[in-house]
């Protein structure tokens, strides 16, 4: 018993704690590489100013002024407190301790806020849009990620993600315009996610198909069967059947006053704030209560929660097919969240992304959803920089979230661990 | 019962029993799904449905139209075309589905190779992408002889694709990095890096034009037609069947198919016996991504050979999964199953044409059959067909049984 509750918990220890390993050099050296780039942005700055806006528009209830930052100048105190973390990680490293996570965020940030004033020059960045529409297009990640890691802990590899989120999204459109309830369309949605976990529990629990194997096919025949009836269906009936209602946001009074807060986190659909929801009680769920035990049980050592009694199939069918259900309210994002018509592979292997987010973020619900909002950042720092005119090309801008994950998942992240028994089926006897 | 009639009936409970039926039942149970879904969406269909139950004829005749229609658009769009007169004309399907047949041939491949060694390369759209920008700017960059341009463009197109793979090789064994994440991330960086190269001049826009597209290939580096200027089959699919045999060398002849394999089976079991399985890793992944590379080459210089834009890969890459897994990752196995979807293709956008079909339908009956297939009990019990381990037991029973009656 004592193997299965430290092996089930190992991921989770090794990640933020001092270990016996030998020290990875790599923090320190992806901080040198840093530091050095910043030291050259700031030889090479354009004089100018960059504004940072703090309000949406003048309708905000607080305003806040401008903040003018003189380009020079910024870049060099960025790069000399760079510098100093740059010291300070290989000042660790000589006395083998681990360089701390909070070191690496503030790092992360600085070294984002100094490209933000290198790129921006001459141009005010809106701190708000650039914020809000982060959370925005993490809101599927982030739901994709908690069902991969619902998935995964349960010992089921959840590929089928970008599936669950493209039915979510095909569902929620149809029943939108036809009900015109967006509410409506979230238990739909939800219940369509689940039918494709259902499956995929099916065929790799049932049938013992190899789970990789099951997902792959069924974001094909998801991609297929919705574009399908998108041409043969949607696309004739366009005014009955794919003009959803958007889901209207929903200010929280009070909190939404909140200068730059308020308007990023609490003035959004209900969606992003079932997403709140939905992390916490899943990062609650798996690590404090006796569901969270059992499945994790179950993911990483199936034989033994078998032998004290824990029905094995069940709990991964059913938490597979709750991972569904999340993934499928993720996708409604796509079309009643934002307001658009359904279009055929609209979700744009965002699943995939949101699988790397699960990697990334080492199974744990908080630390993918981390993940699953820096991809999301990245992607609406290169739409932002598109607009106010950026010096990178934008396809390099548009490339930026996956080297980062390139080079995290290389560099700061290292050997990740799966959940032992993630993607082995388990036959009883 | 004689020797002779009791060996037939083992032949003949081998083809219904064993695995021989489950793949035509499962290609059976697709297309019949394919023709509900064909049936449900007909306009002709909805309408007569209306008033079923007073004339169920109409009905009928119009969900057999609907359906024997798409069918045989897809037959003659794949195999041959009975309408087209003369034999000439007649057979041109077939060498499409050859053409399409091709990419998937060496993609396929690719992935299968993978699988065996236990990876999952989901990173053939990049891996093309690069190939093919690669072969392509080589074939219209220069002007080298004939036949030594095309195989300069071909071993640069291999290369590249190589490099794209190789550096998740070295990411996984050197670091650890998962290679399903590290590929997936790789298909939007090439996406984007190509995007990038196709709208800046001087890379590889074509002069004087401001589409993202680059020139056509130069003469020498095109990939002749096999069959004649008359069919698009082209010298791709020569290249695909000497890949098909090559990897057939390698993973059941050659010493490092074996250590491939053995890692494949279990990396720690492969570990203790001494083989170095990082190396492994990035061998496989190099051999195919090279593989993914020839399908990006046979693109750019065989079938979009007038300049070619960032969708040359046209998800190619993630037909080869399907590819493989449906060849059961064997080299045969993946050329039969790349032919089935080569011909699935061709077919389709002669059923798209002439019935209004979308082509998205076969994209669902190809993964239904990946899916029936996989799954050999479901098939079984859908077509009642008898499970042969339970046959083998009841066999023994009955044998035990009498023993004991013998001996009783």
């Amino acid at each position: 018993m004592s193997v299965v509750t430290s092996r089930a918990s190992d991921p989770v220890v090794t990640i933020g704690g001092e270990t016996a390993n030998p020290v990875s050099r790599k923090v320190p050296i992806v901080f040198t590489a840093v530091t050095v780039i910043a030291v050259l942005a700031a030889i090479s700055a354009r004089s100018g100013d960059t504004a940072f806006r703090f309000t949406r528009s003048s309708a905000d209830p607080t305003q806040l002024p401008e903040m003018h930052l003189p380009v020079c100048p910024t870049l060099w105190v960025i790069a000399v407190l760079l510098a100093v973390g740059t010291l300070f990680a290989w000042r660790r490293l000589l006395v083998r301790r681990k360089v701390p996570m909070w070191l690496v965020a503030v790092y992360g940030t600085l070294a984002v806020i100094g490209f933000l004033v290198w790129a921006g020059v001459g141009h005010a960045i809106p701190l708000v849009g650039l914020l809000g529409g982060a959370l925005s297009l993490a809101v599927p990640l982030v739901y994709g990620a908690l069902a991969g890691v619902i998935g995964e802990r349960v010992g089921v590899v959840n590929i089928a993600i970008e599936a669950q989120l493209l039915s979510g999204a095909f569902t929620a459109a149809i029943v939108s315009s036809v009900t015109k309830q967006p509410l409506l369309a979230l238990p739909a949605a939800m219940v369509t996610g689940m039918l494709v976990g259902m499956v995929l529990a099916a065929f790799s629990l049932k049938y013992l198909v190899d789970q990789v194997i099951v997902g792959v096919v069924l974001n094909v025949l998801v991609i297929g069967l919705t574009s399908f009836l998108y041409s043969q269906v949607l696309v004739p009936h366009a005014d009955q059947l794919n003009t959803p209602v958007r889901l209207d946001a929903l200010p929280i009074p009070l909190l939404s006053d909140i200068p730059v807060i308020g308007p990023v986190f609490f003035r959004q659909t209900i969606v992003v704030y079932l997403m709140y929801v939905a992390v916490a009680v899943v990062a609650a769920g798996l690590f404090r209560t006796r569901w969270g035990l059992r499945l994790r049980a179950v993911g990483e050592h199936p034989k033994a929660a078998d032998t004290v009694g824990i029905k094995v199939i069940s709990t991964r069918l059913w938490n597979v097919a709750l991972a569904g259900a999340i993934a499928g309210l993720g996708g409604t994002f796509f079309t009643i969240g934002s307001g658009i018509a359904f279009n055929k592979q609209m979700t744009a292997g965002m699943g995939y992304i949101a699988l790397a987010a699960v990697i990334f973020g080492k199974w744990h619900p908080i630390k993918a959803t981390l993940a699953a909002l820096l991809f999301g950042f990245a992607s609406n720092l290169q739409n932002t920089l598109s607009v106010i005119g950026s010096p990178v090309p934008s396809e390099f801008m548009l490339m930026l979230p996956y080297v980062v994950t390139i080079l995290a998942v290389a560099g700061l992240v290292g050997k990740s661990r799966a959940p032992a028994a993630s993607g082995k089926p388990y036959v009883k006897g | 019962m004689n020797e002779s009639s009791r060996r037939m009936q083992r032949v003949l409970r081998e083809i219904t029993t064993g695995s021989a039926l489950v793949p035509v039942f499962a290609i059976l149970l697709a297309m019949i799904v394919g023709a509900v879904m064909i049936a449900a969406t007909n306009v002709d269909v909805q309408e007569t449905s209306g008033y079923f139950f007073s004339r169920p004829g109409d009905c009928l005749l119009a969900i057999w139209q609907a359906v024997s229609g798409a069918y045989t658009s897809l037959f003659q769009g794949a195999i041959y075309n009975f309408d087209a007169g003369n034999f000439t004309d007649g057979i041109r399907p077939l060498t499409d589905t050859l053409t399409n047949a091709t990419p998937l041939i060496a993609g396929g491949l690719g992935v299968a190779l993978a699988f065996r060694v236990g990876l999952f390369n989901i990173g053939g759209q990049g891996q093309m992408l690069i190939a093919a920008s690669v072969a392509g700017w080589i074939g219209f960059s220069f002007n080298l002889p004939p036949v030594v341009h095309l195989l300069v463009a071909l071993l640069g197109g291999l290369a590249g694709g190589a490099v794209w793979g190789g550096l998740v090789g070295i990411l996984k064994a050197r670091t650890g990095a998962h290679e399903v994440i590290v590929t997936i991330m790789l298909n939007y960086v090439a996406f984007y890096l190509v995007s990038w190269m196709l709208r800046t001049p001087g890379l590889l826009q074509a002069p004087g034009s401001s589409n993202p597209q680059s020139p056509p290939e130069a003469a020498n580096a095109i990939l002749p037609k096999i069959f004649g200027p008359g069919y698009s089959t082209h010298f791709g699919l020569v290249f695909a069947l000497l890949a098909t045999a090559v990897v057939w060398w390698i993973l059941v002849r050659s010493g490092l198919g074996f250590q491939f394999r053995a890692v494949g089976f279990n990396p720690r079991a492969a570990r203790v016996a001494g083989i170095n399985v990082s190396r492994m890793y990035v061998y496989a992944l190099l051999i195919s991504a090279s593989l993914l590379g020839l399908a990006g080459v046979s693109q750019v210089l065989g079938t979009v050979n007038t300049g070619f834009t960032s969708t040359i890969d046209a998800g190619l890459g993630f037909d080869a999964i399907t590819v493989a897994l449906l060849g059961r990752s064997t080299p045969i196995g993946t050329l039969l199953a790349a032919l089935l979807f080569g011909a699935f293709r061709a077919g389709g956008y002669s059923m798209q044409a002439v019935n209004q079909v979308p082509i998205e339908i076969v994209l669902v009956v190809q993964s239904l059959i990946v899916l029936f297939i996989a799954a050999p009990p479901l098939v079984r019990s859908i077509f009642r067909l008898p499970d042969p381990r339970r046959i083998r037991d009841q066999g023994l029973r009955l044998r035990r049984t009498k023993k004991a009656g013998v001996s009783a």
